[in-house]
């Protein structure tokens, strides 16, 4: 197969054509939508892998829609951090399709499921891929209505509930997000982020850049549930079905808020010390917030919901301390979570799936019937918790790190603080849904299906292993070059005028 | 002055959003913050006694109205269509699972 710029359209057009072909057929012929499904999560898996080899080969590269040139028309960017992205979105992705196809058989409209799911990850990519401003919006709405609907999926009082909450919170903070684009736009004259980006450091950063910088991170920060922002995301994580909870809390946070903010802030807008600082700040404030409020909770997936808002604050600490360590620390603790928070979402459902119940106090003695659960859960346990030699213990080992080198010390305290919280919230788990005697209402549990359990396994193996990702030659290929993207700030607008 | 207006329809928006209890009002505010930005954007691309953004061989184009933001407009108003319409949807499920439109009564989840 011929490799170039060509496989960059890819990324959005594969899952938005599966998602027109299981809405067209996918009522009639019953396993469609499971075969296109999982068959559109496999091949995008295995480009977003060939592009890394691509991107390492020829280096960054941009794909004009329409053939229309760069700075007029609509430009999709394939470098590092975009490369970075695809891969953490995908890989999550796939492994969640495989998990739906047994998982969603109790809900009745299964093509419906899975066309709003591809048409999420059609979003999500064109938002990690889009090298224009408004094209990000546009992707960003495609992907947040697709979950809001998904959010409302099992249309009981609660799902509905937490969605029109999600929904109006997305919608409001959405606006923000096109004003600070209609701001920033008609400062520059300019869509494209890399031709804004060499603007705006001819003109020079007025007061104006600062107040679109507000609206940025309210947007943004609404999209990745930073703390005074956070109040949807306990509620609609775990009301919607739980392969989407996987993939809500595991990548599109990340997607939508995390790379979007680090992407206007680091590339387009520059990062100035006030909003490091705020980045700082807002970051230890949902570290430590999340990670308090999530040790009270008796829901299973509220737990697991309020922790990601904890986790997703070690990233954004990460980003804000600037440093080559610090982002590469933020990027690599991203794909981690990614990866340990969607294991975690697919145990609770396997959980709820067998036993009916999210209750932890109603669980007990799980390990007896549900070996490879309780397996699984425990090394993403571990791993979420920061214990060597698993992956999360290495990210957030370079976070840690790189506050002290930075010498902040005060937030690196918060740091390893949080870290021995989220311990004990996971020990919480184990001891009372997978530890202990069996319940007798429990007996008749059985172990989940087959494709359950196979995703399962595969995201543990992932977890297991991830440390490798620092070895020299991994590292060199993945991690370091989406971390250098980021660290280029304002050299980003001139690399790509000139290709 | 004209932007001022769209600050005020903007902040009207949010104030519905966050102060009232129906929840069809609330769907309203939103309609509203979305138009207020809309128009917003329309406005940043007018020029004083600018003409349409036609081409055209008798006359020289000198002052024209930027175009593109009215593309962009149209997308953002389809957007705002397909928003709406989730929105309105799951107020209607709402309805029919609470007999209700009051936020205040409709609070399962906590904590």
């Amino acid at each position: 197969m011929m490799l170039s710029e060509q496989i960059i359209p890819l990324f959005v057009v594969i899952p938005l054509a599966g998602a027109f072909l299981i809405s067209l057929l996918g009522k009639k012929v019953k396993l469609l939508p499971d075969m296109l499904g999982v068959l559109a999560g496999l091949i995008l898996c295995i480009l977003s892998i060939l592009s890394v080899r691509l991107y390492n080969a020829s280096g960054a590269l941009t794909y004009s829609v329409g053939a229309w040139r760069s700075p007029i028309g609509i430009e999709m960017v394939l470098d590092g951090l975009s490369v970075f992205m695809l891969v953490t979105v995908n890989l999550v992705a796939f492994c969640i399709a495989l998990y739906a196809v047994n998982y969603m058989e109790k809900f009745t409209a299964k093509w419906k499921f899975y066309t709003l799911f591809l048409l999420m990850l059609a979003g999500m990519n064109g938002v990690v891929i889009t090298g224009d401003m408004f094209n990000l919006f546009v992707f960003l709405e495609i992907a947040a209505v697709a979950s809001y609907a998904l959010v409302a999926f099992g249309t009981e009082r609660q799902e509905l509930e937490a969605a029109f909450k999600y929904a109006v919170m997305g919608t409001v903070g959405s606006s923000f997000i096109l004003l600070g684009i209609v701001m920033l736009y008609s400062y520059t004259s300019t869509l494209n982020m890399a031709d804004m980006n060499s603007v705006l450091l001819q003109k020079g950063a007025g007061s104006l850049i600062l107040f679109v910088s507000v609206l940025f991170l309210m947007g943004f920060g609404l999209k990745a549930a930073l703390v005074p922002f956070h109040a949807w995301l306990p509620d609609a994580h775990p009301s919607a079905p739980a392969p989407i909870s996987a993939m809500l809390s595991g990548v599109l946070i990340k997607a939508l808020g995390v790379y979007a903010l680090a992407r206007i802030f680091y590339n387009v807008l520059g990062v100035s010390e006030q909003l490091s600082s705020i980045l700082l700040f807002l970051g230890t404030l949902s570290m430590v917030v999340g990670g308090i409020l999530a040790l009270g909770q008796w829901d299973f997936k509220r737990l697991l919901a309020y922790s990601s808002i904890s986790q997703v604050g070690y990233i954004i600490l990460g980003l804000g301390l600037g440093t080559p360590l610090g982002i590469l620390g933020a990027l690599f603790h991203l794909f981690n979570h990614s990866v340990f928070k969607s294991l975690l979402f697919l145990n609770s459902g396997a959980v709820e799936y067998a036993t009916d119940t999210r209750d932890l106090r109603k669980m007990g003695g799980l390990s007896q019937k549900m070996p490879l659960t309780s397996t699984t859960n425990f090394l993403a346990s571990m791993s979420i918790a920061g214990i060597p030699p698993f992956s999360g213990f290495w990210s957030k080992l370079l976070i840690i790190v790189a506050a002290c080198r930075a010498e902040k010390f005060g937030y690196a305290f918060w740091a390893v603080l949080v870290s021995i919280l989220t311990l004990a919230m996971y020990l919480k788990v184990i001891k009372f849904a997978f530890l202990g005697s069996l319940k007798d209402s429990l007996t008749r549990v059985k172990e989940v299906p087959l494709f359950m359990k196979l995703s399962m396994a595969m995201l543990a193996l992932i977890c297991l292993v991830g440390g490798v990702l620092l070895l020299p030659n991994l590292y060199g290929a993945f991690l370091q070059k989406a971390s250098q993207i980021l660290l280029l700030g304002a050299e980003y607008g001139a690399i790509f005028i000139k290709g | 002055m004209i932007y001022l207006l769209c600050l005020v329809l903007f902040s009207l928006g949010v104030y519905c959003v966050l102060r009232k209890r129906n929840i069809i009002k609330i769907i309203v505010g939103i309609i509203i913050i979305e138009y207020a930005v809309n128009l917003f954007f329309i406005l940043v691309a007018y020029r004083e006694k600018g003409r349409a953004p036609i081409l055209s061989s008798q006359t020289p184009i000198l002052n024209m109205v930027d175009p593109l933001p009215q593309a962009l407009v149209l997308t953002a108003i389809v957007i705002g269509l397909a928003t709406t319409a989730l929105l309105a949807a799951i107020a209607m499920r709402i309805y029919e699972k609470y007999g209700t439109f009051d936020i205040t009564k409709i609070r399962e989840l906590r904590g």
